[in-house]
């Protein structure tokens, strides 16, 4: 393989399925899975609990070995190596520290292991120790540590060999609501300054959309889309990919016409212009819009192409936002407002505005 | 006042009667189960020539007796060598065993487990007598080896126990994590899952050693000329009764204690 495409693909899973047998037969916890990370990148799996996404982070940890498929890492086929012998190294939910050394043993780890000169070890502990501000903790027991403590020596004693591909295990769940999302924004600043390839495992939406280059989002063990996460968020390729991020208007009609830029869509008698991303449309087809509520524009004029009356039904305060549920000869609708932006009451009529690009059409799901 | 009233102790509300009899019930039954020991530890120090109450005043005569006694000095030798070399391949047999237990899934496993826990519960005797019977045939001559092996028998489980359950607290991350850093699977086992395991080890051990030292049923049927220590004061028991095997079990006593003890503080430190 040549220098460039390693660098391209760092990371890559051909065709992996992995299978689980139960009493309902065999279960495939990941099937016909294709996957590449490229060096350098925060990639993150998201999906749901049973979605695939830690079996496929174990697949490349080398703790679990597919049924069918291969595994690369910098080119290299690793599906049956073992993980010590992999140049990968995991952060575990629950950091998974040794309880019985102190802290700097367990940033050591590594490299003790690999059989290297105590002062080398010593010199660079103190400066890992140092770089994750855990300076004066080295003689503490893990448990003698908060939680983001805990994650940092988790972070420190996983980095400090150099891997070349550090595999995250939703490391944030474990830790508080409040310091969650800083320590969110250091896990960022620590791969952009370290150019290391991260892969994440993680269910929560905001963190994948707020930390990764691409995310690939899984579903009963497929992969459903792969992409940056304003793609992920403004074209979603599949209904659950719309439905799993962020919230959505779905909107059942048909292929009218289909335009150079945009398509004319039927929807319920009311003509809407829609863009087709991807999606080769044939006239008189039946497809799915897509909308993200806060794409509506509300009450006042507006040049946008789409247009229609409505009529408020409900209405949620929650800071931020404000919501709306809307009655519209199109069905009722979910609408988000900034709050603060005019105030609407209850059964009030209003007008809503949307752009065209902002109305998304969803492809049918692919024949299997 | 309002917070006088509760405050007040409720026992003193209401007056409860001693439980004397109760009281006496328990001392009772501590009298029973601990006077003969206390019995005889006093006659190892009664200066009297036959191993009997009334007693006569203080001596320790018996003791420096028995500790100049060759027969005795050797049986005891004996008995830390087979308690040893039992002990010994017992803790790592138990270990052996409790690993493969906890770790692999095999045909016949619960019936291994079983079939190693099983002894425990054997009488002596059958197991004296089975193994008499199996070493006679192979053509095994009595010693401390057989009485080794013997010993073996009850001190592998006993050994395993807490081995197996230690290990089924183990987190199972652990290991994952050391092997993702890179511990070779030798590393692994003496890094991170023995130290943690460690105290167990030592317990069954200790619990073993104690079990083996004081052993006697096991060891009639299959010792050769030479005696261990609690064998020789029970051979002695029908020749010549002096106080000076009440010295001596008195040494056993205080030997067995001790680890006993030993083994509460090394579980206490967990």
């Amino acid at each position: 393989m040549s220098e460039d495409l390693q660098h391209e693909r760092l990371v890559y899973l051909e065709a992996v399925s992995k299978i689980y047998p139960s009493a309902q037969g065999n279960v495939y916890a990941v099937r016909d899975l294709n996957l590449d990370v490229r060096s350098g990148e925060f990639y993150s799996l998201l999906g749901s609990s049973g979605s695939g996404k830690t079996t496929t982070l174990r697949l490349i940890g080398g703790f679990e070995i597919p049924e069918t498929g291969r595994v690369f890492i910098s080119g290299e086929e690793v599906t049956w190596q073992p993980p010590y012998r992999r140049n990968v190294h995991t952060v575990f939910q629950n950091y998974a520290l040794f309880p019985h050394l102190s802290v700097a043993q367990n940033v050591a780890y590594p490299l003790s292991v690999a059989g290297v000169a105590r002062a080398e070890i010593a010199q660079r502990v103190g400066e890992s120790l140092a770089m994750f501000r855990l300076d004066g903790l080295g003689e503490r027991r893990p448990n003698q540590l908060s939680g983001g403590q805990q994650q940092r020596v988790a972070l420190a004693r996983a980095l400090i060999d150099r891997p070349k591909v550090l595999l995250l295990d939703e490391p944030l769940s474990a830790l508080d609501a409040q310091i969650r999302e800083q320590v969110r924004q250091e896990l960022r600043e620590l791969q952009r300054r370290t150019q290391l390839t991260f892969i994440y495992v993680t269910h929560d939406q905001e963190e994948a959309l707020a930390l990764s280059d691409r995310i690939a989002v899984m579903n009963q063990g497929r992969v459903e889309q792969i992409g940056s996460p304003q793609e992920i968020y403004d074209r979603p390729t599949s209904q659950f990919v719309a439905q799993f991020i962020g919230k959505a208007n779905f909107l059942a009609g048909t292929v009218q016409e289909v335009g150079k830029e945009f398509a004319v869509v039927d929807v319920r008698g009311v003509s809407l212009q829609a863009d087709p991303g991807n999606s080769t449309l044939a006239t008189g087809a039946a497809m799915t819009l897509m909308i993200r509520p806060e794409r509506f524009q509300m009450g006042k004029y507006s040049t946008a192409q789409n247009q229609i009356a409505g009529k408020i039904e409900s209405k949620t305060y929650v800071g931020q936002l404000v919501e709306y549920q809307v009655s519209t000869p199109l069905g009722t609708l979910k609408v988000a407002q900034l709050s603060g932006r005019g105030d609407y009451a209850i059964q009030a009529p209003i007008q809503l505005a949307w752009n065209a690009s902002d109305c998304q059409v969803i492809p049918p799901p692919a024949q299997p | 006042m309002r917070s006088g009233v509760i405050d007040k102790p409720l026992a003193s509300a209401r007056p409860q009667p001693k439980p004397r009899l109760l009281a006496a019930w328990t001392v009772g039954v501590y009298a029973f189960l601990y006077l003969p020991i206390l019995v005889l530890i006093a006659m190892s120090f009664n200066d009297s020539k036959i191993l009997a109450l009334p007693f006569k005043g203080w001596t320790g005569a018996w003791y420096r007796l028995a500790l100049n006694d060759q027969a005795l000095r050797n049986s005891l030798l004996n008995s830390l060598q087979v308690a040893a070399a039992a002990t010994g391949l017992a803790t790592l047999l138990g270990l052996l065993a409790a690993f493969a237990i906890y770790r692999y899934a095999f045909f016949g496993k619960n019936t291994f487990r079983i079939a190693v826990t099983l002894p425990i519960l054997l009488p002596g005797v059958v197991t004296g007598v089975a193994m008499l019977a199996y070493f006679s045939d192979l053509g095994f001559d009595l010693s401390l080896g057989t009485v080794i092996l013997g010993h073996l028998v009850f001190g592998l489980p006993v050994a395993m126990g807490p081995i197996l359950a230690r290990l089924g607290q183990f987190p199972q991350a652990l290991e994952e994590a050391a092997y993702d850093l890179g511990a070779l699977p030798r590393q692994v086992f003496f890094g991170v899952v023995f130290p943690y395991i460690r105290s167990a080890v030592f317990s069954g051990a200790l619990l073993a050693f104690t079990l083996s030292f004081d052993e006697v049923v096991v060891t009639i049927f299959l010792t050769g000329r030479e005696n261990t220590l609690p064998m020789e004061i029970w051979a002695r028991l029908r020749t010549d009764i002096t106080p000076e095997i009440a010295a001596a079990s008195t040494f056993v006593l205080l030997v067995s204690t001790a680890f006993v003890l030993l083994n509460q503080w090394v579980s206490a430190r967990e």
